[in-house]
């Protein structure tokens, strides 16, 4: 069961990745790739539908489908990996987008999900293993911030803003 | 100085609390060390041959008295009773416990200190110009801006797990005394044709494996813009700088690859779209930092020598360890971290006791470190000139020996550091020992020897006038000698000079190269000038003339 820290809070995914049983109806996430491989059958797909995106992808290039996704699940696979970090804040704040924005992979551990709140990922999908509880104090471990950033840790005070 | 408000006090200690957690787990066993290691290296602890080391921030290179009191106190209770002052203006410690660490940077956080972002793939110190502010030639002082850039910096969300290190320096004069050509991003100081200030951007110089001097991306940057600017950098890096090879994941490689006209298209592009949503960096903040930076209450003095009429031996550290100040009646007075026997850049806690002490009294109770690994008190009179000279040679603080061949910077190297190929320091005695006459030394004149123990060039040897990197020649400590190397306003790549040297050799081989130099050079001629007249034939015929071991 996969578990998502949504709003400082821990719920079930009701979100299911391709390649998983998914009931007609169901909300499902397509890899990029697999969604520009057969874009008719996708996005005539009966639920909600998401994409996910890796490291490489240029986020500028989801510009005009944007408005028809519910959710973009941003890949990180190790905790290293900091490209996901501009894709977050790039599809916030340049692109607009304002459904889900999902930090998935093995690089979402509690270490990161304050900087991935920052950056404007609301949902955030622990790596396996991963101690919610820890995710959850995390998120509130700071409450200043020098940067600008999405407001969705416990952060009072900043320095600088956009 | 900067002093901190609520909000930064409340950011270090919120960062003390989340590494306590985080060593907490990693001796737990809930983290292991692959997982705990980006953590602690954002913290500045590195785990090394014999020990953890903690490289501690001291940004752009300055401290109050009670700072380094308390670097002091820290380096005895925690460690063995001394510290090493690196070429990026920082402090090593080389001995303390893993588990004390949190402690460690608790009691620095009392003190508006911290290790954050020391290490790791993320901006680093940022560092300036140690005659920032009483330089004479100075367009505007760098210190505000480059508090300005460490808080920008400071965990910023979007750019803490970057392909790789990034460091900044700031530069206030022409004369770049900050190395800034050789940095991730150099900001040179500058005003437009209306008097604004604004910064000449310079971006992909670097050292290590690949040196390159960086390239002017912008000729002039508004200040208002700098932070919207730096993000766009930043961002052009992070998504596209090399991440499958850490050898090719510098931003210099990116620009390289790229070239600079594309780099920057593509920089000044996502600034246009990206500015938005930047941080804004608003008049009222620079005025706010500024204001820390003013001047210092100077009294009104006249200039005079103060060495005329003294003995020799205060004459030679007048000479060659003070320097002019913008303000009549100061100078400002280099600390020697390179008296011979010693470790360059290495001090003992009464040291740093002495000085802080001695700054409290003369100089405005304010210390700056500098990238040769010297201090300097910034503002003394010069009527305490001789009192200072006499304070500071009772702690072995004042080998007048600034600027000439045995101010060397050397890294810690094999003895140290997991990352060396070899011995530095061993060799830095060498030196030493070779060249301990004064008056040989002076009749050299400006001499820089730089010394690395491995390619990621820690000791800057590329730019050094005469640089020494160490090499493993199967299993065996050998020495590339480069020469012609230079980071001050001309920056310059040393040339390699011929076939690497056994370790017994190497201050044989120098004195060699030093010898030829007095056989070329003119008239009041520099080594680094005679150099470049020249070139490199002479002195490689020199160095390996009677050394036939060499292959």
């Amino acid at each position: 069961m996969r578990r998502i820290l949504r709003r400082r809070e821990m719920a079930a995914d009701d979100w299911i990745h391709l390649g998983e049983e998914a009931a007609d109806g169901a909300a499902l996430i397509v890899p990029l790739a697999e969604l520009r491989k057969d874009p008719g059958r996708w996005w005539q797909w009966s639920g909600r539908l998401g994409v996910r995106i890796t490291p490489i992808d240029r986020v500028e290039e989801l510009a005009e489908e944007l408005p028809r996704l519910d959710l973009v699940a941003v890949e990180f696979p190790s905790p290293s990996e900091g490209r996901g970090y501009s894709q977050g804040r790039m599809l916030r704040e340049r692109l607009g987008f304002r459904g889900e924005l999902r930090a998935v992979g093995a690089g979402v551990r509690q270490d990161q999900v304050f900087l991935l709140a920052r950056c404007g990922f609301d949902a955030l999908e622990l790596a396996e293993g991963e101690d919610a509880d820890g995710a959850c104090r995390a998120l509130q471990r700071y409450d200043v911030a020098y940067q600008p950033g999405s407001p969705q840790t416990a952060i009072r005070r900043q320095r600088f803003f956009a | 100085m900067y002093q901190y408000d609520q909000l930064d006090q409340a950011f270090v200690d919120q960062r003390v609390a989340e590494f306590r957690d985080q060593t907490r787990r990693y001796v737990a066993g809930e983290l292991s060390e692959d997982e705990f290691r980006p953590l602690r290296l954002r913290n500045g602890l590195y785990i090394q041959r014999h020990a953890p080391m903690l490289r501690i921030a001291i940004p752009y290179g300055l401290l109050a008295s009670r700072q380094l009191a308390k670097l002091a106190d820290i380096a005895r209770r925690y460690d063995r009773g001394f510290g090493h002052f690196t070429t990026r203006q920082n402090l090593q410690l080389n001995w303390p416990n893993l588990t004390d660490v949190p402690d460690i940077l608790a009691e620095l956080a009392t003190v508006q200190m911290h290790a954050i972002q020391t290490s790791g793939n993320c901006v680093r110190n940022v560092t300036a110009d140690h005659l920032a502010g009483i330089a004479r030639d100075e367009i505007d002082d760098p210190r505000p801006y480059c508090e300005i850039i460490r808080q920008w910096a400071t965990l910023h969300p979007e750019f803490t797990y970057l392909p790789r290190k990034f460091k900044i320096a700031v530069t206030g004069s022409p004369q770049d005394r900050a190395a800034s050509e050789v940095h991730d991003i150099g900001l040179h100081m500058a005003r437009d044709a209306q008097g604004n200030i604004g910064f000449t951007v310079l971006v992909g110089g670097g050292l290590g494996r690949a040196p390159m001097i960086g390239q002017v991306i912008r000729d002039f940057l508004p200040l208002a813009d700098l932070l919207s600017y730096l993000e766009a950098i930043l961002r052009v890096y992070n998504r596209h700088g090399r991440r499958d090879n850490l050898n090719k994941a510098r931003i210099k490689i990116l620009v390289k690859t790229l070239g600079i006209e594309p780099f920057r298209e593509q920089v000044e592009a996502e600034w246009q779209l990206g500015r938005a949503s930047a941080a804004r960096l608003p008049a009222e903040e620079v005025a706010r930092v500024r204001g820390f930076f003013r001047p210092q209450p100077y009294v009104a003095l006249e200039d005079f020598d103060a060495s005329a009429g003294r003995e020799p031996a205060f004459q030679a550290w007048y000479r060659y360890n003070t320097r002019p100040h913008r303000v009549s009646g100061y100078r400002a007075v280099f600390v020697s971290l390179k008296a011979h026997g010693q470790n360059p850049g290495d001090m003992s806690s009464e040291q740093m006791e002495a000085v802080a002490a001695l700054a409290e009294r003369v100089s405005f109770g304010l210390i700056r470190t500098t990238h040769n690994q010297n201090l300097l008190l910034a503002d003394v009179r010069q009527s305490e000139l001789y009192e200072v000279w006499l304070e500071l040679a009772r702690h072995q603080l004042a080998m007048p020996n600034v600027g000439t061949l045995t101010d060397m910077i050397a890294c810690p190297g094999l003895d140290f550091c997991s990352l060396a190929n070899a011995g530095t320091l061993g060799v830095a005695k060498q030196i030493q020992e070779r060249f301990d006459n004064l008056d040989y030394l002076y009749d050299l004149g400006d001499i820089e020897i730089k010394m690395s123990g491995c390619m990621n060039a820690c000791g800057h040897h590329h730019v050094g006038h005469i640089g020494i990197l160490g090499v493993d020649k199967h299993g065996e400590e050998w020495y590339q000698i480069t020469l012609g190397g230079s980071a001050n306003g001309f920056t310059a790549l040393g040339e390699v000079i011929g076939p690497s040297v056994p370790k017994t050799q190497v201050a044989a081989t120098i004195e060699r190269i030093v010898e030829a130099y007095r056989t070329l050079r003119a008239e009041g001629e520099r080594f680094i000038d005679t150099f470049r007249r020249v070139g490199l034939a002479p002195f490689r015929e020199s160095a390996y003339a009677t050394h036939s071991a060499a292959a």
